[in-house]
């Protein structure tokens, strides 16, 4: 633990909120026992703090122009760059400032920079469909390094914004990245090719799969609901997802799998965009199009073509069902 | 007369500023700013249709379900499907534990918070107060947080996670629920409950929720004194601080009805007006622009038929909210209202006797809870496991559909038209944005505009209080307002 509090300011832009209240939503432990083991002295948090007005400003204020520390800065949602670059769509209330002015001064005074969300990544859903808003990231715009930061941007720490994607964000991806930084154990070594950490990204979504066996017979899912893998036909993309929500549950026991609909890859730049319906598998001469992100294409159809002569009638028949209805014994088992 | 303006206005959903003409001691006038626009209107145009279930849910972070059920119905609504009784359920017990927990997070987090204030240092009953419910510091935050993280673990086992699923579609609920996981789902309300009645009331939900006058109600919280009892502390400092008086509105109460099954809407839906419930012409809904960033479209603001576009440079505008006025009037949606429509008789006395205020905003939030707790556990006994939760069907390529449902704010509304398979229009008034609406043509203000109007200010506050008090009384969601 850090032996001074760390001084963590909470800003929120062109977002849903949605991270902030996933965050509440905390586990082992809940969120005000995680903010008391990491030592912070939370400076201002739009949802949790009790200043408001002339006395929030004040706080953000002395951050942004030098006069008071900050360890943490924490955005949440898009850098709001339009209409035509003046970032009038989202005015800071209470002044006549672009929120974007007052994003950057916070961000260039803090020893760390946390993107919270895909939106504060990478521009994320409010850059979808053309990005009439101009909604970026703090150091990306979608794929391209960049956003409202620039591409060599390192805060006083040496490291660049860490971008905890997501959308939302799972709780214990923020509180454990939180508590790395207050252990003075968060580095370099600490995030992946996209900023992200290691922590949740060195995992596929497709690990610990409670569908991995309707995946190993290719038994696909036909229609939301139903048991099998949602891969060929479903638009699941967690063979190439980079998070560990299945493992890590969601909501004490959950995911987007396990509630029988398609990850939609949600933590990588540019999901909002898959460039298909976001549970339609594309495909090009009956192959799907996005397959497993190391393997090699060959390979990938030989073991599916074999694999599918070998598919056990358990798994074909439960594949388009919605709940399963076999059990795993010889010959014919019912539950 | 001077100028006072309040923003950021913090422990609101998403970003608020509050402009005020103040006397020396009282608000003369207000203006309602929502300061920031994504534009989720336009960007869902051109996209396939089924997309507006992953797109709508993130308009808001903490009335995703809420999205999601607006934007299932309306593309249900495009050929009238109805849904099986099991997925009916499940939908309305995930939509219940968000809307719940939203009336939850509200009280403890974002509106008792503002009694701990050191402006209230000199009253007797502010240290009590401040112990219990100071921000983040308070006792009540870390008795609240796990209750909160509790409840939402049926959105773990019936919708995958929260926020933003995808398992609310037009034909059900895509997660059917085992035998043993019904049992677990029933095991975490009971787990609520008891936090419920252990901490927030002290009583039983089924008294509290017996409650049928306002006399009944004072006379209650003043015999819980001897037990913890959350609510009974706020009754106790609101009849202090007399916030029976503060915020009124005289507007119409409006809602769109809250969780259908084959029985009809457990709230109705309809108007309350002048003291008596009465039919809801939803043709009546328009959204005016007079004084919102946007241009103004075609069809007098129809949802279902204009779509007027951002402009930024508007000199008489103040604000991204638009103006939806029902005929020519403004209307209040909110707990309140629903339980003003659907004639819970504690409300009703409350607003006969004193008026749509900041403390009847407030109970019925709290009469909810201790109402739709035990709705849920009926629900989850009613759920035949062995049942259909979805009955697939494709969506029909061209047409259009209304999806409405009532948010914990209020009520919320989905337009839409399809052709060939895509969004060719799509618009949204959420709960908010009736409630916070800038004025209108005819220079109507919006609900908070006039509830603000004559709100006290004490000696020397550039930040009032009672402001504060009326303005988080709404429990405003500015994400969702301009979307």
């Amino acid at each position: 633990m850090a032996n001074r509090p760390l001084r963590l300011l909470w800003l929120q832009s062109g977002g849903c909120g949605g991270c902030t209240l996933s965050l509440i939503g905390a586990e082992s432990p809940d969120l005000a026992t995680a903010l008391d083991a990491a030592n912070v002295d939370l400076v201002w948090h739009p949802s949790l703090s009790e200043e408001t007005g002339a006395e929030a400003r004040a706080k953000i204020e002395a951050v942004a122009e030098g006069q008071e520390p900050l360890d943490i800065f924490c955005l949440e949602g898009s850098v709001m760059t339009g209409p035509n670059g003046t970032g009038l769509f989202h005015r800071m209330a209470g002044t006549d400032t672009p929120m974007m002015a007052v994003i950057e001064k916070v961000a260039r005074r803090a020893r760390y920079v946390v993107a919270v969300g895909s939106c504060a990544a990478f521009g994320g859903i409010t850059a979808a469909n053309g990005n009439e808003v101009g909604a970026i990231g703090l150091a990306y715009d979608g794929k391209q390094a960049g956003g409202l930061l620039g591409a060599d941007f390192r805060s006083a720490s040496g490291l660049p914004v860490i971008n905890i994607s997501g959308c939302p964000i799972h709780p214990d991806w923020f509180v454990e990245t939180l508590l790395q930084i207050s252990a003075g154990a968060f580095d370099v070594v600490d995030i992946d090719e996209w900023a992200r950490p290691v922590s949740y990204t060195g995992h596929l979504v497709h690990h610990g799969c409670s569908r991995n066996e309707f995946y190993e017979f290719k038994a696909s899912a036909e229609q939301l609901s139903h048991m099998g893998c949602m891969m060929e036909n479903l638009g699941c993309k967690g063979t190439q997802a980079r998070a560990d929500c299945n493992i890590r549950p969601w909501n004490g026991s959950g995911s987007c799998l396990d509630g029988n609909y398609p990850c939609i890859n949600c933590t990588a730049p540019g999901f909002e965009e898959p460039g298909h319906a976001f549970a339609a598998t594309p495909k090009i001469s009956g192959i799907p199009v996005g397959l497993p992100t190391d393997m090699p294409k060959a390979w990938f159809v030989a073991l599916a073509s074999l694999s599918k002569a070998a598919t056990p009638a358990r798994l074909r028949e439960d594949a388009t069902k919605d709940r399963l209805t076999a059990l795993p014994t010889r010959g014919k088992g019912k539950r | 007369m001077s100028r006072l303006i309040i923003g950021p206005f913090n422990r609101v959903e998403g970003d608020l500023e509050v402009r005020l003409d103040t006397s020396a001691d009282q608000v003369q006038r207000a203006e309602v700013t929502s300061p920031l626009y994504r534009g989720f209107e336009r960007m869902l145009h051109a996209k396939p249709l089924p997309d507006a279930l992953v797109y709508a849910p993130r308009i808001c972070g903490i009335c995703s379900v809420s999205q999601s059920v607006a934007a299932a119905r309306a593309l249900a609504a495009m050929d009238n499907r109805a849904i099986p009784p099991a997925g009916a359920h499940a939908i309305n017990i995930v939509h219940a534990v968000e809307n719940l927990a939203d009336h939850f997070t509200h009280f403890y987090l974002f509106f008792m918070p503002d009694f701990a204030r050191e402006t209230y240092a000199p009253e007797p009953w502010h240290q009590a107060a401040a112990e219990r419910f100071a921000a983040v510091k308070g006792t009540a935050t870390r008795d609240a947080l796990p209750a909160r993280a509790g409840l939402m673990q049926l959105m773990g086992i019936l919708a995958g996670k929260w926020p933003h699923t995808l398992s609310i579609q037009p034909d059900g609920s895509t997660r059917a629920i085992t035998r043993s996981e019904k049992a677990r789902a029933g095991v975490i309300l009971t787990g609520f409950r008891g936090y419920l009645e252990r901490t927030l009331f002290g009583d039983r939900l089924e008294n509290v929720a017996a409650l049928s006058s306002r006399d009944a109600l004072y006379a209650w919280a003043e015999a819980q004194a001897a037990r913890p009892s959350d609510f009974a502390h706020f009754i106790a400092i609101s009849r202090a601080l007399d916030l029976a008086s503060l915020g009124r509105t005289s507007v119409p109460h409006m809602s769109f009805g809250a969780y259908p099954n084959a029985d009809g809407h457990f709230f109705s839906r309809g108007l309350f007006r002048g003291g008596v419930g009465t039919f809801l012409d939803l043709g009546a809904i328009a959204e005016d622009v007079s004084h919102a960033w946007y241009r103004q479209g075609g069809e007098h603001g129809s949802p279902m038929h204009d779509a007027p576009p951002p402009d930024a440079t508007r000199e008489d505008a103040y604000s991204w909210c638009k103006a939806p006025r029902l005929g020519s009037e403004p209307v209040e949606v909110g707990a309140l209202s629903r339980q003003l429509v659907a004639g819970h008789p504690l409300l009703r006395d409350i607003v006969r006797l004193g008026g749509a205020s900041v403390e009847a905003r407030i109970v019925a939030r709290m009469l909810e809870l201790a109402l739709v707790v035990p709705a849920m556990e009926r629900w989850l006994a009613a759920i035949d496991t062995d049942a259909a939760f979805i009955d697939h069907r494709p969506l029909p390529a061209n047409g259009e559909g209304v999806g409405l449902t009532e948010a914990a704010r209020g009520s919320l509304g989905h337009w839409l038209r399809g052709e060939k398979g895509k969004i060719d229009h799509y618009q949204i008034i959420a709960p908010t944005t009736w409630n916070f609406s800038p004025r209108d043509a005819n220079g109507t203000p919006g609900p908070l505009e006039q509830a603000l109007e004559g709100v006290p200010i004490r000696a020397g506050e550039t930040e009032p209080v009672a402001v504060q008090h009326v303005v988080r009384s709404f429990d405003p969601c500015m994400v969702c307002t301009v979307h």
